[in-house]
């Protein structure tokens, strides 16, 4: 097992340049080819994803299908048609090429005031390894509507995904990104949100399948008031590679954030990669913010990186912090539950759950945590040891 | 039908290398005795506790342990759980984000091989716990997380009521406990061999819990083997007399 826990607070830099969040750009010309030595890559297994780097149209690897409540438009953007375009500025060339290189969006809008009593289910499914998709989606919540988005997403792809937020005033929305793939898949890509006064928006990132996974998760405000919840859970494999980077702009006072990542990893070469990157400029007055992430490392020949930093660029704020924190699989824990009867793989998937089900009760929506919950559970029963068949008693 | 130990040696892992601290133990657990070793610290009774158990840092190295004729010295440590052994241990260990009431659920479905009927399993849990004196809020909070010392020895009994083993080891269940506490867990004890046919091994320091967990056999402990045996008479001997002169005596036959 490798840890490394290298928390970073830069207190009144001037400047926002920084390596973290370099300068987004819709010009592929400002996002060269990675070398692997920026610090934004140093992490990610270059070779692995360097079909992804290419510029690749889009060949339909993806099928999306929509199934939205009644009163939701669904529709579709042209490059440059507004609203897209509007949000996300792509900040790495995975996601720069998502954009150039997906002909149309897809666009989901929830209207003023309407407030949805079921999900809106965005079905992401590949059948092919090697064909590659290019899929942007854009979602608006209209003024102080209720809504919850559900991407999931299924099968084997090269898959290069932006998707685009716009949580207008008031609105409160909830995007679940499940990320169920195949082991042979590629994606990359950025969800961006962009959070007005006085809007909740909720992120609940699960990542389970694929070769490769590296997504950003980014948020700015447009206004005081704006809340954001960012919730995230893993499971890395042997050989498995995922990897979330969070940044949360906080470009404007009396915002909130908390981010709260974590995930458990085991067998060979099993990798995971957090970074949380909170910047508090000048002008986010009276703030708060806390950022955590918890790694649960199950077997030998797994390694977790996780990176917290906070750059605070004003003092004048309620609260700014964050821990990082990465431990093994207690032994004792282990004898403690197989003294009581329980099989060994049951005790580590016992154990697993109840790491992942205090974040998934954060989200405070009961049929989504029973959904996540089951999602979870199944995908425990196929990797840490097998289910056995319990009879129910009556 | 018993538990036997028989010629049993046990090698802990040190950084030494392997350490030598069960020098041949003999004894034998009817249903329906209560057993209690008494010994000083370091003699070796959490050992015999661990690797009845089958913790990984324990190693038999020669001997035999039956339990109701079948062998479970190769046994891994569910195994020997579900064939009817129990430890409550000196030190439960906390695991976070497991709910009690899901782990005892868990636990009872993997001894009986079919989970408990739900109308009957929540009402036996809350009275057990009831029985012990912790309230029902435990059965949400996470597996001895936060637990004090005493409660976690009064969960410990818990188990033992709800699982109901046939042989049940008691690791030093009385430390720590104050008076009115070690009265609650010893009752809950006596409730679990009331039916007269479960056997316990009772590993204690002191003498004070045998006035109220009645032994049938005392069995003294010194420097990993059995030193003396009696009746409860010897626990009060004990109490006069202390352990000096066994260890004294153990020291010179070594």
């Amino acid at each position: 097992m490798t840890v490394t826990e290298v928390p970073n607070v830069a207190q009144a830099i001037e400047t926002v340049e920084s390596h973290l969040h370099p300068k987004p750009s819709f010009a592929l010309a400002d996002h060269p080819v990675p070398t692997g030595r920026e610090e934004v890559w140093r992490f990610t297994p270059l070779r692995r994803i360097a079909s992804l780097l290419e510029e690749t149209p889009d060949a339909g690897a993806l099928s999306v299908t929509i199934d939205a409540p009644e009163g939701v438009e669904v529709g579709e953007l042209n490059a440059g048609q507004a609203p897209r375009g509007t949000v996300l500025v792509p900040g790495d060339r995975l996601a720069a090429l998502a954009d150039s290189g997906a002909p149309n969006a897809r666009y989901v809008r929830v209207p003023a005031n309407a407030e949805l009593a079921q999900p809106i289910f965005v079905d992401l499914h590949g059948d092919d390894a090697a064909a590659r998709a290019n899929v942007v989606t854009v979602l608006v919540a209209e003024p102080h509507s209720k809504a919850t988005v559900v991407l999931r997403h299924t099968g084997s792809a090269q898959v290069l995904e932006n998707v685009e937020i716009d949580v207008q005033p008031g609105a409160s929305l909830t995007v679940v990104s499940l990320q169920d793939w195949a082991d042979d898949t590629l994606h990359g890509g950025e969800q961006t949100a962009r959070v007005a006064r006085d809007a909740t928006y909720r992120h609940v990132n699960v990542s389970f399948g694929g070769n490769v996974t590296r997504l950003h998760t980014n948020v700015y405000y447009e206004g005081p008031g704006g809340r954001a919840e960012l919730y995230g859970l893993y499971f890395a494999d042997a050989g498995q590679h995922i990897e979330h980077r969070m940044f949360v702009d906080h470009n404007a006072p009396d915002t909130f954030s908390h981010v709260d990542y974590r995930g458990a990893l085991q067998g060979t070469d099993a990798h995971t990669v957090w970074v949380g990157d909170v910047l508090i400029r000048k002008i986010a007055e009276n703030i708060e913010t806390y950022e955590t992430n918890k790694n649960l490392v199950l077997t030998e020949g797994a390694r977790a990186d996780s990176v917290p930093n906070l750059e605070i660029e004003t003092g004048e704020i309620i609260g700014a912090g964050h821990s990082s924190t990465t431990g093994r699989f207690d032994d004792e824990q282990l004898f403690y539950l197989t003294s009581r009867g329980i099989d060994p793989d049951e005790a580590k998937r016992l154990v697993v759950m109840g790491f992942f089900v205090e974040i998934i009760h954060r989200i405070g929506i009961a049929d989504l945590e029973e959904r996540l919950i089951a999602e979870v559970e199944r995908e425990l029963a196929e990797t840490v040891g097998v289910a056995k068949h319990v009879r129910e008693g009556e | 039908m018993s538990l036997v130990i028989s010629g049993l040696h046990v090698d802990v892992e040190t950084e030494d290398g392997p350490k030598e601290i069960l020098k041949g133990v003999d004894l034998t657990i009817n249903p329906g005795e209560v057993h209690a070793i008494m010994g000083p610290n370091g003699s070796g009774k959490s050992t015999l506790a661990y690797s009845l158990a089958g913790h990984p840092k324990y190693h038999i190295t020669s001997g035999e342990v039956t339990l109701d004729g079948t062998a479970i010295n190769d046994l891994t440590v569910d195994e020997r759980a579900r064939a009817g052994l129990f430890l409550a241990m000196q030190y439960p260990v906390e695991v976070p984000g497991v709910s009690t009431a899901n782990f005892l659920r868990t636990a009872k479905t993997a001894i009986d091989g079919e989970a408990p009927k739900v109308r009957t399993w929540v009402k036996e849990v809350n009275a057990a716990m009831q029985e012990l004196g912790l309230d029902e809020s435990f059965t949400s909070r996470s597996l001895n997380e936060g637990f004090s010392g005493g409660e976690k020895k009064r969960a410990e009994i818990v188990q033992l009521q709800l699982l109901n083993p046939k042989y049940a080891i008691l690791d030093e269940t009385d430390s720590g406990l104050d008076i009115d506490a070690l009265r609650v867990v010893a009752d809950g004890v006596n409730r679990y061999t009331a039916p007269g046919d479960r056997g316990v091994l009772l590993i204690t320091h002191y003498t004070r819990i045998l006035n109220y967990i009645k032994p049938d056999f005392v069995h003294v402990y010194v420097d990993g083997r059995v030193v003396a045996a009696g009746g409860p008479e010897l626990a009060d001997k004990l109490e006069e007399t202390g352990y000096d002169s066994y260890v004294a005596a153990a020291r010179a036959n070594a």
